[in-house]
């Protein structure tokens, strides 16, 4: 029986070292020796150089000449460090309130616009983080977008029709487009918003990077 | 069969009802329903919702389920209980019945124990096994036991329903006596070879009765999954309290309690026992007193069967069926003396021969005395027979075993033809015995005595082989002959030039391959194979060291019952299978029963899922209890019967049995509950 | 329901049939036979490691023998982890300063990732330092995995070893197993996956979490971490522990709809592929194909149910005809859709897994019950790593038994009887489960400190109840994560279902092999059913729907099913 606990005891230090530190240093360092702009976050910048985000998290946008996001429940809304998801079942009256209100917002935002408003725009993401929306949802709001920005709506349309993605090898997934890539392509596109980036010079730009 | 033991009973003999209704009564004590968990379950359930009726009777409380309802569902649950126990008690009831016609001729006889040179007198019931007794003509035969001295003619047709008397002497083959047989002419010592209460006789009534009844490993096996199967279910209604309650439905103990008898395996459960007694007493029908429950399970599953030549594949004597004259001997002559050799020859084999030459020769018999001939009779010694005539010229006509022949011929100065080898090797070679004739130094031919396969044996074997069990024949002739005959009877293999311990070889072999083995035997040394063996089987005609050694004893002595056992171990685990299938596959329809009326008050939107359209919650509880208890006593006869057994693979008879009782099992009470619903609805009882 | 989403469905079931046999003879070679791969170098490491563990004698065990070893090394993986956790603020790697974990959830975790549940009552990014993932809880990813496809191992060994004249007692080694798998299976194929998923984004560095602003100006803090090498190891040992709250859902686990396609095809790969190990175990690889049948039938049959489920709209989002939905979107990720949302989820429950790419808490009621029963089926459905394929056995046996004694033949299974015994510990492995799942949602759902926890009220509010309880006794780990199970009784409780559920279920399922192992093999004839037909598959999936749906039938019609309707009545809670 002692001799038992005593393997067991070794085999545990063994197999820690070996799966536990071995593995996700080797991992890591390869990682970081061949994709690191991927092992790091897939971080993107603007215009200007500055780093704006990373290509694979959403972000909270809320200004009219921008495309808006899904709803979140990560934190208060596109928070990296709280994913999730509202959990909310079918039958929730808080989920129906919560839509109504979104579909409230989103009418009085974009008041031009008729026709049913698409899911994705009233309900929250699985991460909380989602970056795309579809396409139907990006064009839903464009209207709004080219308003604000006093551009034509088909110019806007176009932008959002060149960041469409398709699905992956024609099966996988759904068409989408990544909310923070199509703005930073209309500011690129017709220039950034007027009063963007209030009070952060260049020295502002966050510690992302390469560690 | 015409045994007392078979007597032809129906079903549900009328005789028997009212007995087991006043059992099934009897049988509600709690140490009698703690013995079948699944039941004491269904009896505790009932008692729980009689003290719940009680109470709504002395209590009424405004939120109570009707008392109507409650009143029924509770009736209903003992009548489950008490459905069992009278399926149970039916199947006791005609093992008594059966157990009765054996006690019967084992009257208790006061004994004449032979004691140290003397004789004295005690009951029978006193004998103990080692003791000595003797019997004279007009003796019942007070215990089983084994001739020591004399030889005697006894009447077994007590047992054995054959009228004709027995032989039984000492020593040899036919040594064995049973209690309760009556010695006919002169007197034996028998030693006893069983105490009161242990011989075979009273094992199997302890058998069919029920009381001595231990599970079979199977049964056993069976149970333990009822019971978890009974377990799993307690939980998930005992959990549907406290889940209810967080849901707001109410919950009556009584509705739970329906839900819970109608979920665990009762119709399964309530017969189990009636078909293991059944199975029984289905092969004592057969005239087969089996030692134990597990012997009869193992025969259901026995892979090789061995069988010995004589007797069971071919008729016990070989026939004459040709003649065969040496060159120069006209046929007229060889089937003269042929004829006149067999004579006064009684042995069936002589008789066949007379028969051949009267039949195919149109020569009939002649009168021996006319001849002034003298019978000469078979020896071991000269291995042959024939007759001595005086008149009108003396003659020596002999027949018997061609070497036997070929030597009297050359002690009479004659020679044998060269033929003679040629013809008997050819005979032998057909799986037939070759038996010389002469006449003094003459040698007039052969007759070709045959092995007769049994009529119908064929048949047989095939359908053992659609079992999936390979059929063996056991025979003391050379191979030659034993694969000729092997051939004619279609079994699988043989072993030929068999001596005991060959046959215990094989045995041996075949179970290091895995194989169950079954063998019938009767001699003396036979008795270690029997014992080897999984299954065997001895005669009743045999000694009584085959039947110790055997765990089964056929009372026809007919080795091809091993077919009929083979059958009844088959239907016996067929019989629980069906069943316990049915009965589970019946749950899907009572949850769709009873799982809306429970919860409909509550939430009158899963009203979809009362897809059967019962009336009302309460018909809906009260329709699946009644059918969870009807179901017991419509499956009593087939409980009984035993599922027919139908020789084919593995996988069709899987195929169908899973059509008919698992299919079938889940549609049933789909359509029995909506008619039971419907009918308390005619009635007005819900 | 879609074409396309259809297509994607079947593309990965093509995927799973492709790799079963290829990775099962793999398997095969490395855990039975006796050649592995680069002998030269990978055999003196397994020497050595095997030297350094204390078993290089390689010994045979018993049943009991393998039993004990698996439950000591069990035993010191929950202490080791849970005193990692305690002492997380005293080790290296925990860039943000995260404290110790307190002593229930260190409990919890402890159980989950020893029992293969790897149930997160933490969100991972705000509770566990960097250390802490790797050392402990990717350590237990790969040795609970490996030790799963030991027990399997042991049992398929007890069923198809053939024994001596002197009847086999032995059925392995359980520190060769547990080397084997982790040295020649796992950490191979997650190395090379993980960078797989390096490449398509997910994190790989110990970095502190970034403090960025957005495009928009705002600050937003991004969680970093060794994610990939993690992520490799959940999905490949159907563990299911994301290295974030939000699991495979989260964009820096599970990036794109090829990675997403990728983590489900590992899910599923090892079990599908002991399938075939089995069959040539058994010298007979229809019989593997036959497990592999049974399994696939009653995965492609959940499946079709979510998808079709989750395919619906919200009725009570539609209700003004405001809202246009493809589908019920609440909880899914664009990137994936409806369709691989359902396909993710009707897998990691198959599979013992866990993992989500999306929240089963607001799937549609039937969508939600589909995870569910897939889990309460026992996880044979594919099944945990090695507990798929030790679960199905034992319906296996309980199959033969019922068919058995329907041709009227004392029941065998590879030639080798089924007896008493065998039963009983079926029985008793059968019954662990409802016992645990239904026992304590019974008590949770009366409690107060059971139901506060709750995030939805109504039937929904049960079904996140009896979801918990099922996950965690199935070792799965998914959950109806609106559940606040970060209580004392929720992480008390759930860890003892874990263990129950774990290793009260595999220590029978280790009985069984040893008293089948010595067993005497009877020749099949005409008499034995074939076990590999398609009457046998169908037999063997009846059985598995009927004792796991008999017994949940009850709890089920008052959570999903009930739910169901009041959906479509408009009814909320």
């Amino acid at each position: 029986m002692f001799s038992t606990f005593l393997t067991a005891l070794r085999t545990c230090v063994v197999t820690m070292v070996l799966t536990g530190l071995l593995y996700p240093l080797s991992v890591t360092g390869l990682a970081q020796l061949l994709f690191p702009g991927e092992a790091n976050g897939s971080w993107v910048k603007d215009g200007r150089g500055r780093v704006v985000g990373s290509a694979l998290i959403g972000q909270g946008f809320t200004r009219e000449g921008y495309f808006h996001p899904r709803p979140s429940a990560a934190g208060s809304g596109y928070d990296g460090a709280a994913s999730s998801g509202s959990n909310l079942g079918p039958t929730s009256l808080k989920l129906k309130e919560r839509a109504a209100a979104e579909l409230e917002r989103l009418r009085r935002e974009n008041p031009d616009v008729a026709g049913p408003v698409p899911a994705e725009l009233v309900t929250t993401s699985a991460s909380g983080l989602d970056p795309h929306l579809s396409p139907e949802a990006a064009r839903w709001q464009a209207a709004r977008v080219a308003r604000a920005r006093g551009v034509a709506l088909e110019r806007v349309l176009n932008v959002v029709d060149a960041l469409v993605e398709g699905r992956t090898f024609g099966v996988l997934g759904e068409p989408r487009v990544n909310v923070l890539l199509l703005n930073l392509a209309l500011d690129r596109r017709f220039g950034p918003l007027p009063d963007a980036a209030p009070g952060v010079g260049g020295g502002g730009s966050p510690g992302q990077g390469a560690p | 069969m015409s045994s007392p033991a078979s007597k032809p009973a129906s079903l549900l003999d009328a005789s028997l009802l009212k007995p087991a209704l006043v059992d099934s009564l009897r049988k509600l004590h709690p140490r009698d329903v703690a013995r079948n968990p699944v039941m004491f379950v269904v009896w505790a359930g009932s008692l729980l919702t009689t003290v719940l009726v009680v109470k709504d009777v002395v209590s009424p409380r405004p939120d109570a389920a009707p008392l109507g309802f409650t009143v029924q569902v509770t009736l209903w649950l003992w009548f489950t209980v008490l459905f069992a126990n009278f399926a149970e008690a039916v199947a006791e009831g005609r093992g008594k019945a059966q157990a009765g016609a054996l006690r019967k001729m084992r009257k208790d006889t006061t004994a004449r124990r032979w004691k140290d040179g003397r004789e004295e007198r005690v009951p029978a019931p006193d004998l103990r096994k080692g003791d000595e007794v003797i019997c004279e003509a007009g003796d019942l035969i007070p215990g089983d036991g084994e001739v020591v001295e004399g030889i005697a003619s006894v009447d077994e047709s007590a047992i054995t329903g054959e009228s004709a008397p027995v032989i039984r002497e000492s020593g040899g083959d036919r040594s064995a006596v049973t209690g309760g047989t009556k010695v006919l002419s002169d007197r034996i010592r028998v030693r006893i070879s069983a105490n009161p209460g242990d011989s075979f006789l009273d094992r199997m009534i302890g058998l069919v009765e029920g009381a001595a009844r231990q599970k079979t490993p199977n049964e056993v096996a069976l149970h333990i999954l009822l019971v978890g199967l009974t377990l799993i279910f307690l939980l998930a209604c005992v959990t549907l309290v406290p889940l209810a309650l967080y849901s707001g439905v109410p919950l009556s103990g009584t509705a739970v309690v329906a839900l819970l008898v109608c979920l665990i395996p009762t119709t399964i459960g309530g017969l189990l026992s009636a078909i293991g007694i059944a199975g029984m007493d289905r092969l004592l029908r057969k005239n087969v007193l089996a030692m134990s429950g597990r012997a009869v399970e193992a025969a259901g599953d026995v892979d090789t069967l061995l069988l010995d030549k004589t007797g069971t594949i071919t008729l016990g004597n070989r026939m004459a069926t040709e003649l065969l004259p040496m060159p120069g001997v006209r046929m007229e002559e060889l089937a003269e003396a042929a004829q006149l050799a067999s004579l006064a020859d009684e042995t069936p084999e002589g008789r066949s021969i007379v028969t051949l030459v009267k039949d195919a020769y149109k020569m009939r018999p002649r009168e021996l005395q006319a001849h002034h001939a003298t019978f000469v009779p078979f020896t071991a010694q000269t291995r042959m027979s024939g007759c001595d005539l005086v008149d009108p010229k003396p003659r020596s006509i002999r027949k018997g075993a061609v070497d036997a022949i070929v030597t009297y011929v050359h002690s009479q100065g004659g020679t044998a033809p060269e033929e003679l080898a040629h013809a008997s090797g050819r005979i032998g070679d057909a799986g037939g015995t070759p038996l010389a004739v002469a006449d003094g130094a003459r040698l007039l031919g052969i007759i070709h005595l045959k092995d007769v396969v049994k009529g119908g044996i064929k048949e047989r074997f095939d359908r053992f082989r659609a079992m999936g069990i390979r059929t063996v024949m056991i025979t003391g002739d050379n191979p030659r002959t034993a694969a000729a005959i092997a051939r004619e009877a279609g079994v699988d293999d043989f072993l030929a030039e068999a001596t005991p311990e060959a046959k215990l070889a094989l045995i041996r072999t075949e179970q290091g391959r895995g194989k169950l083995v079954a063998m019938t035997g009767d001699g003396t040394n036979d008795a270690p194979a029997l014992a080897q063996a999984d299954v065997g089987v001895a005669m009743n005609t045999g000694t009584q060291a085959a039947k110790e050694a055997g765990n089964m004893v056929d009372l026809d002595s007919n080795p091809t019952k091993l077919l009929e056992v083979v059958e009844v171990g088959k239907q016996l685990l067929m019989t629980r299978g069906t069943l316990t299938t049915f009965s589970i596959a019946n749950d899907v329809a009572k949850y769709f029963a009873i799982l809306p009326a429970l919860f409909m008050g509550v939430f009158p939107q899963i009203a979809p899922l009362n897809v059967m359209g019962l009336s009302s919650p309460f018909s809906a509880v009260l329709s699946a209890v009644i059918f969870n208890a009807l179901i017991i006593i419509l499956l009593i006869p087939l409980a009984l019967k035993g599922v027919r057994y139908r020789p084919l693979g593995a996988e069709a008879l899987l195929r169908r049995s899973l059509l008919l009782y698992g299919v079938g099992g889940v549609i049933v009470p789909f359509v029995g509950i909506k008619v039971i619903d419907v009918l308390l609805g005619a009635v007005g009882l819900a | 329901m879609s074409f396309i989403g259809w297509s994607q469905i079947l593309l990965f079931f093509a995927l799973v049939l492709a790799v079963t046999k290829p990775l099962g003879a793999y398997l095969f070679r490395v855990l039975e036979g006796d050649t592995r791969p680069l002998p030269r170098v990978l055999g003196p490491v397994e020497r050595l490691l095997l030297r350094l563990c204390g078993s290089a004698d390689r010994r045979e065990q018993t049943w009991v023998a393998y039993a004990s070893s698996l439950l000591a090394f069990s035993l010191f993986s929950v202490l080791i982890v849970y005193g990692l956790q305690r002492a997380q603020h005293l080790l290296p790697l925990n860039p943000q300063g995260l404290g110790a974990v307190g002593p229930e959830l260190a409990f919890n975790t402890a159980v989950s990732f020893t029992a293969n549940t790897n149930w997160q009552s933490y969100a991972g990014e705000s509770t566990l330092s960097y250390f802490t993932q790797m050392v402990a809880l990717a350590w237990q990813n790969f040795v609970s995995a490996a030790a799963g496809i030991g027990v399997a191992l042991a049992l398929a060994r007890g069923f198809t070893r053939r024994p001596g004249p002197d009847g086999q007692k032995t059925l392995g080694n359980f520190w060769v197993d547990v080397m084997n798998a982790t040295l020649y299976v796992l950490l191979p194929l997650c190395l090379v996956y993980a960078l797989f998923l390096v490449s398509q984004g997910v994190l790989q560095n110990f970095a502190p979490y970034s403090q960025g602003v957005t495009l928009e100006g705002a600050s937003q803090t991004l969680a970093q971490g060794p994610v990939a090498s993690q992520e490799a190891i959940k999905t490949l040992g159907t563990n299911g522990g994301g290295f974030f709250n939000a699991n495979s859902a989260h964009p820096f686990e599970n990036p794109t709809p090829f990675t997403n396609l990728v983590q489900m095809l590992s899910i599923f790969a090892i079990p599908a592929a002991l399938t075939y190990t089995y069959g040539k175990m058994a010298g007979d690889t229809r019989q593997g194909w036959a497990l592999f049948a049974a399994m696939s039938v009653l995965f492609l049959a959940g499946v079709a149910a979510v998808y079709a489920a989750e395919a619906q709209a919200n009725p009570a989002l539609s209700a003004a005809g405001q809202v246009a939905q493809a589908g019920n979107m609440e909880g899914k990720e664009v990137r994936y859709g409806v369709a691989a949302s359902a396909l993710f989820a009707a897998v990691t429950t198959a599979a013992s897994c866990g993992a989500v790419n999306a929240m089963h808490d607001s799937f549609t009621p039937l969508g939600g019950l589909v995870p569910m029963v897939n889990m309460q089926l026992g996880e044979v459905v594919f099944g945990g790593v090695g507990a798929g394929l030790y679960g199905i056995l034992v319906m296996v046996v309980l199959s033969v038994f019922i068919a058995g004694l329907m041709v009227g033949r004392t029941p065998e299974y590879l030639g080798k009887k089924i007896e008493a015994r065998e039963m009983k510990l079926a029985m008793l492995y059968v019954l662990v489960f409802p016992l645990f799942t239904l026992g304590f949602s019974g008590l949770a759902a009366v409690l107060p400190q059971g139901v506060s926890s709750l995030n939805n009220a109504g039937p929904h509010g049960l079904s996140e109840i009896l979801y918990a309880y099922t996950s965690g006794t199935a070792n799965n780990g998914s959950a109806f994560a609106g559940l606040n199970a970060n209580t004392p009784f929720w992480n008390v409780t759930l860890g003892v279902a874990m263990l129950g559920g774990r290793f009260l279920m595999m220590v029978p399922a280790l009985a069984i092999a040893g008293s089948m192992v010595g067993k005497k093999v009877v020749p099949a004839g005409p008499g034995t059913f074939p076990t590999h037909g398609v009457l046998f598959t169908g037999l063997l999936v009846s059985v598995i729907v009927i004792v796991g749906a008999l017994t949940f039938f009850p709890a089920l019609s008052l959570s999903p099913i009930v739910e169901h309707f009041l959906a479509g009545a408009g009814k909320l809670y």
